[in-house]
């Protein structure tokens, strides 16, 4: 995709944000119009919502943008970088299922099985990545091989070992109670509870920061996403960066297989399918490029937690059931749009 | 390099081993239940084909064949299966087995229209067709021998009943997948009998963090709900999560079975379970199939053969337990 994405203007190539004035660099950061975005959603749904307000409420929002959300960052890490990955949603099923099989046929502590699962999801990644370097094929089309590969070896893998279309249940397994520390657990803050998903979430948010903000792998990434041609003529290291990339959506991945696992103990095997999209979404909500070269992870957060409150604030105003996909298109569109408005007043002010 | 990291794998996995549960305790136990497989017949090697509408990775298609299967081996046939969500993919799927000229077709009418011409087809053909689960209201009009199935609304009145006796207030019922006629029919058939209020909810059935997330929304902003009631023994578990997470306490009730539903109700998680016993419309519908070749037999006479709603509880899930582990019931 990158290779027919247009030149891309000066300022547009994110980088290492502009120094000057507090209000300068606000402007110039791709995040301000998704964080005005989540405000007005927020506050829309505190008006109409009675239950919005609740410490427990808020609780449930976090949960469910946490599990996009964690997936939503490398994802976006991937699109500045100036790829896609459509094989994200399968992945996170596949490596819960490594997972849960690789203990269960082994009869092998749990955490043998998560290991295990770590070094087949990164290979999975590395696939990607190295395919696409090799062949410059669309990452597009890769991808789509690679998902539809994944769902068959899903299903078809899991009917083979295990004789039916889901896992059979660990819990009962050795390691197991660890484990769902680690991956499923909740902590208990004064009255709220927040699934450890989120501490997850928040920590791959500021580590993705970190690199794409001072580390040279995170110039290397808008540099490979805004104009691969003039970067590998300055010395940067395209194959390196794009497979490093997918190794990144594989780890998250990863950690999201695993919170599945050891969250609902059985996986089913057709369990993902779709949730790329949603990704891909929370994303392009937190002010990503669908042509590369911008966006942050901090914007893929934010775009994730629009994404987990519109998507809960239906249900907690109590709108009708049937409606609930218009509504949650229609209220996504208008935070988008606010979002574009704001950062199109935010450039022309510059 | 490949092969050290294997080793390194194999030889952490050996060193550690779970004592407890694993193959090994699932393999125990089979050698211990070990069930023959020979055919009771001399009739000759019959073909019959199943096509279904079953998506990838469904647990309850899996049970259906697990039964088609098992009468298959008595009756001496060779059985073949086939699955395609989409009405149309699931048409050519029976052309292809028409075209091989099989001795018995079992379908399911999920999506009548588009499988009507295959139907008069396979009549025309002279194969027998006997539709299972979805379709009894067509069945019939469709040149099918016989339909074996739940009737949803049926089940889902039987849900009502339920909870009527139970004495519950206000129910919310999880759809997991929008646009299934059959959950819809469960929906208001449980409505119709239902003395107190049922509500509705969508969730994404392919993400189990969005339904559970979505179920505790729910309870959160409303009350009242004294039960909720999934309509697939997968989403039981998590709608039980969901209630303890929201502070809820709701009884949860489902529909189907599974081996963590009966461990469930054993444990008190879950009220009740209704069972449409899926490997009997597996099982029947092949054993019906042969009866027809070799005797002529037909049941039902015209109305279909009802494998459900049965409403299973505590008392129920002890000795269902063992059968739902096998993947059986």
């Amino acid at each position: 995709m990158s290779a027919q994405a247009p030149p891309v203007q000066e300022e547009l190539v994110g980088g290492p944000p502009v120094r000057g004035s507090l209000a300068r660099r606000l402007v110039g950061r791709p995040e301000l119009g998704a964080v005005v975005g989540a405000v007005a959603v927020f506050v829309f749904f505190s008006v109409v919502a009675d239950a919005f307000l609740q410490w427990s409420s808020f609780s449930t929002v976090l949960y469910a943008s946490s599990t996009i959300g964690i997936m939503a960052v490398p994802v976006a890490l991937l699109m500045i970088g100036g790829e896609f990955d459509l094989s994200t949603g399968v992945l996170v099923t596949s490596s819960a299922l490594i997972s849960s099989m690789f203990s269960y046929q082994m009869t092998a502590n749990v955490w043998v099985g998560v290991g295990v699962s770590l070094l087949a999801t990164l290979a999975i990644g590395f696939f990607n990545g190295y395919l696409l370097v090799r062949t410059n094929l669309p990452s597009f089309i890769i991808t789509l091989g690679t998902f539809l590969i994944l769902q068959g070896c899903n299903l078809g893998f899991t009917k083979l070992i295990s004789d039916t279309v889901s896992t059979k249940s660990i819990s009962d397994m050795e390691g197991f109670p660890s484990a769902h520390k680690v991956f499923a657990s909740h902590l208990t803050i004064g009255d709220v509870e927040i699934q450890i998903t989120v501490v997850w979430w928040l920590a791959l948010v500021a580590l993705a920061t970190w690199i794409l903000l001072r580390t040279r792998a995170g110039n290397w990434i808008f540099a490979v996403g805004g104009a691969k041609e003039a970067a590998r003529a300055v010395g940067v290291p395209v194959a390196r960066t794009k497979i490093g990339l997918y190794l990144g959506v594989a780890l998250a991945a990863w950690i999201s297989g695993q919170h599945l696992l050891f969250n609902y103990d059985v996986v089913q095997s057709g369990e993902g399918v779709g949730n790329e999209l949603l990704y891909i979404i929370a994303a392009v909500i937190g002010g990503c490029l669908l042509t590369g070269g911008y966006g942050s992870a901090v914007g893929a957060a934010v775009g994730a937690f629009i994404f987990g409150m519109t998507n809960k604030g239906i249900v907690y105003a109590q709108w009708g059931a049937d409606w609930f996909k218009f509504f949650l298109g229609a209220m996504l569109l208008l935070a988008t749009l606010l979002n574009w408005w704001v950062r199109k007043r935010a450039e022309e002010s510059k | 390099m490949t092969a050290a990291v294997l080793a390194a794998v194999l030889g952490t996995a050996l060193a550690g081993c779970s004592s407890t549960g694993g193959k090994r305790a699932e393999e125990r136990a089979a050698r211990e239940a070990a069930a023959g497989g020979r055919a009771a017949v001399n009739t000759p090697k019959w073909t019959f084909a199943m096509v279904t509408h079953s998506g990838d990775g469904d647990t309850f298609w899996d049970i259906v064949q697990s039964g088609a299967k098992q009468a298959a081996v008595k009756d001496n046939i060779k059985f073949l299966y086939a699955h395609n969500e989409e009405g149309k993919e699931q048409a050519q799927l029976v052309q292809s087995y028409l075209d091989q000229k099989v001795d018995g077709l079992i379908v399911t009418l999920a999506k009548p229209d588009a499988m009507k011409s295959v139907m008069k087809k396979a009549q025309k053909a002279g194969i027998p067709v006997i539709t299972v689960n979805s379709g009894s209201e067509v069945s019939k009009a469709m040149g099918a021998l016989t339909h074996i199935g739940q009737d949803e609304t049926i089940a889902g009145e039987a849900v009502g009943d339920e909870l009527n006796k139970r004495g519950r207030k206000k129910a919310l019922c999880v759809i997991h997948e929008q646009g299934n006629v059959g959950l819809e029919q469960r929906c208001d058939g449980a409505a119709k009998t239902f003395d107190g209020k049922l509500e509705k909810i969508y969730v994404e059935g392919t993400n189990m963090p969005d339904v559970q997330s979505s179920v505790e929304a729910k309870l959160q902003s409303d009350k009242g709900i004294d039960t909720v009631l999934a309509l697939g023994a997968p989403f039981a578990d998590t709608a039980a999560k969901a209630a303890e997470q929201a502070g809820s306490d709701a009884e949860i009730d489902t529909f189907d079975l599974n081996a963590k539903v009966a461990a469930a109700l054993q444990n008190g998680t879950l009220g009740f379970a209704v069972d449409q016993q899926p490997y009997l419309q597996g099982y029947e519908a092949v054993d019906l199939l042969w009866l027809n070749r070799y005797n002529a037999d037909v049941l039902g006479g015209g109305r279909p053969v009802l494998t459900g709603p049965q409403i299973i509880t505590k008392d129920d899930a002890a000795q269902l337990a063992a059968y739902t582990k096998r993947g059986t019931r």
